[in-house]
């Protein structure tokens, strides 16, 4: 039955069909010159979808797309500015060097604003809507958690270059895995016995509140209870926090050593209130994470206090005498000079010590495809496969960070970290962990899950 | 550390907080008192500041304290000025009708804040503090900066006081406040007395985002907890009651400082939250607000 509204046009759910009866030709000219809102919504979608729909055809064919989950925004974007870089190097690299399997290779990034919610919908749009064949790239590991179940419910292979524990756990599923940089609770254990050994046994942990920060905090209890030591308190901080003097007084007298991991845009604001509040009073010896200084300059007015202080490093920013034979031609590729800067603006710091694990993944996902036969979607479970079977990796170029050896079983890669001194301003690297001093039990076998 | 310098510290950064919130939420409840209008893009007009802040910090040579008395007196202009189109172009077409203008400036809240994301781009960026000066206390070291911060805001309130009780304009604010059409009457330019109030908050928001800056970073989402926190300081003291405004900041500020010491900063968060409710209740007014 059609009805016509007050000004004589169709109603817009009626406008349809050949079958329009007593309906007079000047009114479906009418609708057709003035289409309705909802008329126009309608078929607006349907040329969306059309316009998608090849999408997912022409992955099939020519270039193998690469989903890259990217922090653009939010309180990760410093990382997501270089994760942008050291990606975009290595996709040349291996373009330059004949694609994966004589195909080229595409990168679409795509920002989550560090928002796990977010992170999952970009999941889901890289691949349903932009076809990509595999997804990468994310950092913050809330937005990991937020995001891998939706790559398991898609079975979507889902590299993150994170370093959380969440992967090696088994917390997460048979498609999410971390095959460029070592996950932290294999760094805390490498390092702990350097940090009890040399600056003290009595330690308290600043760490911020969340997933990330408890591994910290739990790895690093049981890793100095091993040497003898003990964590004196636990202060953990809310990540989105831009004022930090408040929690300092919780430290307890007799502190040994301050061990600190922050993140975010107000980690410059946590390293200045530190050294405001110690001031030039007797103060413990410091270890950090270079997470609380990643993108920032150590040179930084306020930050003088930092001198002589010992930090975390997964890849030394400034430039080591010894460095590897493959550093300075990953340094001149990304844009980074010597001293862990932008070529171009020495006051851009790269977060160096992560943004590796991005080249890494892409050369991990270039020999996976390629000992996969990699062809398409459908292969995607073959490309698991390959991927699980990887382990030694010597160090090239592909791995500038150094040699890994990745483990099939709980989807986790494991390396060598280093400990750098604050010397005259200045990070300089003194001393380098082994590959077993940070080796643990597995505790998951991902092979046996199903896909 | 000992209870009484563990007090003290709490004391001076409660001290800190409340100077910073007193002015932003001096300009929210001058801007509600007068005009009626709940501005959520209050935050906004904060971040610009601090980001104004940076911006001529990075184009003034010298030294860092001729950069920063330069960005105090130009971001809170700055920031007037937009504060003022915003009123003309959208407020003033609005009638200043409250629940258009609540959406309206929600909808200048976002336009603010993403030109501010494409512009001066996702990163935070320091600004350096016009001197280097360090307190050492036999249990701690103090940022001398912190305490200026504190002075400087007392400073701009007394003034912002002396301005609406002593002056003929603050005079005419007040007058509008009390009663629009009867103002009208006496030939005060209604719309004019409503874009330099709409202005004047913006501009005390934008200044405790350059005072904020050294100690904090410039970034583009730093607006939201100072909104929140403004909006439960104004609903204690009472929307549009300027006394009432500086005596709530002071409670939140200090009890935050000393409950997130003594405590955890989420419980402090709690009881605000918590006193709000309990005002809005026992008193919709506030504690100084007239009643409607």
């Amino acid at each position: 039955m059609k009805k016509l509204d007050s000004s004589g046009a169709l109603t817009p759910h009626d406008n349809q069909g050949p079958t329009r009866g007593r309906n007079s030709g000047e009114s479906d000219m009418t609708s057709l010159l003035h289409p309705t809102r909802r008329g126009l919504l309608l078929a607006g979608g349907a040329g969306l979808l059309t316009a998608a729909l090849p999408g997912h055809v022409a992955a099939q064919g020519a270039p193998i797309k690469i989903g890259f989950q990217l922090h653009r925004t939010g309180i990760g974007a410093a990382y997501g500015r270089w994760y942008e870089r050291t990606a975009q190097a290595a996709l040349k690299a291996i373009n330059d060097g004949g694609g994966i399997a004589g195909r080229p290779v595409e990168l679409l990034f795509e920002d989550d604003a560090t928002d796990p919610k977010r992170g999952a919908e970009v999941v889901d749009k890289l691949t349903q809507s932009d076809g990509c064949d595999v997804v990468m790239g994310t950092l913050f590991s809330h937005v990991v958690m937020g995001s891998a179940p939706r790559a398991g419910e898609l079975k979507v292979p889902y590299l993150v270059c994170s370093e959380g524990y969440h992967v090696a756990s088994g917390a997460l599923n048979r498609w999410t895995l971390q095959p460029g940089i070592t996950d932290v609770r294999s760094q805390i254990q490498a390092m702990a016995p350097w940090v009890s050994a040399n600056l003290g046994k009595k330690v308290a942990m600043v760490f911020p509140d969340y997933a990330f920060g408890y591994d910290h905090r739990d790895f690093f209890t049981a890793a100095i209870a091993a040497q003898g030591g003990e964590v004196v308190a636990q202060i953990a901080i809310p990540p989105t926090e831009t004022t930090f003097t408040r929690y300092f007084p919780q430290i307890p007298a007799g502190t040994e050593v301050i061990y600190h991991v922050m993140v975010g845009p107000a980690v410059l604001t946590f390293v200045k209130e530190l050294g405001e509040f110690y001031g030039s009073g007797a103060k413990p010896q410091l270890f950090g994470f270079i997470d609380s200084l990643e993108a920032v300059d150590t040179a930084t007015p306020g930050l003088e206090f930092l001198e002589g202080s010992h930090f975390w490093e997964a890849h030394p920013r400034v430039k080591p005498a010894d460095a590897g034979e493959h550093e300075a031609a990953y340094r001149a590729a990304v844009g980074v000079d010597d001293n862990g800067a932008s070529v171009s603006d020495p006051a851009d710091v790269a977060t160096y010590s992560h943004m590796f694990s991005t080249w890494e993944t892409l050369f991990f996902l270039k020999q996976a495809m390629e000992a996969a036969g990699y062809t398409g979607p459908a292969d995607r479970q073959k490309l698991v496969e390959a991927m699980e079977a990887i382990g030694d990796m010597p160090y090239g170029i592909e791995r500038p960070q150094g040699a890994k050896v990745f483990n099939g079983k709980t989807h986790q890669v494991f390396g060598t970290q280093n400990i750098s001194q604050i010397q005259g301003g200045k990070l300089v690297r003194v001393h380098q962990t082994s590959m077993a001093d940070g080796a643990y039990d597995d505790a998951v076998d991902y092979t046996t899950m199903a896909f | 550390m000992a209870f009484g310098p563990f007090l003290l510290l709490a004391l001076m950064e409660g001290l800190v907080t409340s100077a910073t919130l007193a002015l932003a939420a001096a300009g929210l409840s001058l801007v509600f008192g007068v005009m009626r209008v709940v501005n959520v893009a209050h935050g906004e007009f904060y971040m610009l500041g601090a980001v104004l802040a940076w911006a001529v910090a990075a184009l003034v040579p010298g030294p860092p304290a001729l950069a920063f008395l330069a960005a105090l007196v130009v971001a809170p202009l700055l920031v007037g000025a937009l504060a003022a189109a915003a009123d003309g172009l959208i407020l003033k077409r609005l009638n200043y009708d409250p629940e258009a203008t609540i959406v309206a400036t929600i909808g200048l809240l976002y336009m603010i804040q993403q030109a501010t994301l494409s512009l001066y781009g996702p990163n935070a960026n320091p600004v350096q503090a016009p001197f280097d000066w360090r307190i050492q206390l036999p249990w701690f070291g103090y940022s001398g900066y912190k305490l200026f911060v504190i002075l400087a805001a007392g400073l701009v309130l007394l003034a912002l006081w002396a301005f609406m009780t002593r002056t003929k304009a603050g005079l005419i604010m007040r007058a509008t406040q009390v009663d629009r059409t009867t103002a009208r009457a006496f030939g005060i330019n209604v719309d004019r007395v409503y874009m330099g109030t709409f202005a004047l908050g913006a501009g005390l928001a934008a200044l405790a985002g350059v005072l904020i800056v050294p100690i904090q970073q410039a970034h583009y989402l730093m607006g939201g907890d100072p909104l929140l926190l403004s909006f439960i300081v104004v609903i204690i003291g009472g929307l549009g009651s300027l006394r009432g405004t500086l005596i709530a900041a002071l409670v939140i500020g200090l009890s935050d400082g000393v409950i997130s010491m003594f405590f955890t900063p989420t419980l402090a968060k709690i009881l605000a939250t918590l006193l709000v409710a309990m005002v809005l209740v026992f008193r919709p007014h506030g504690l100084f607000g007239a009643k409607a």
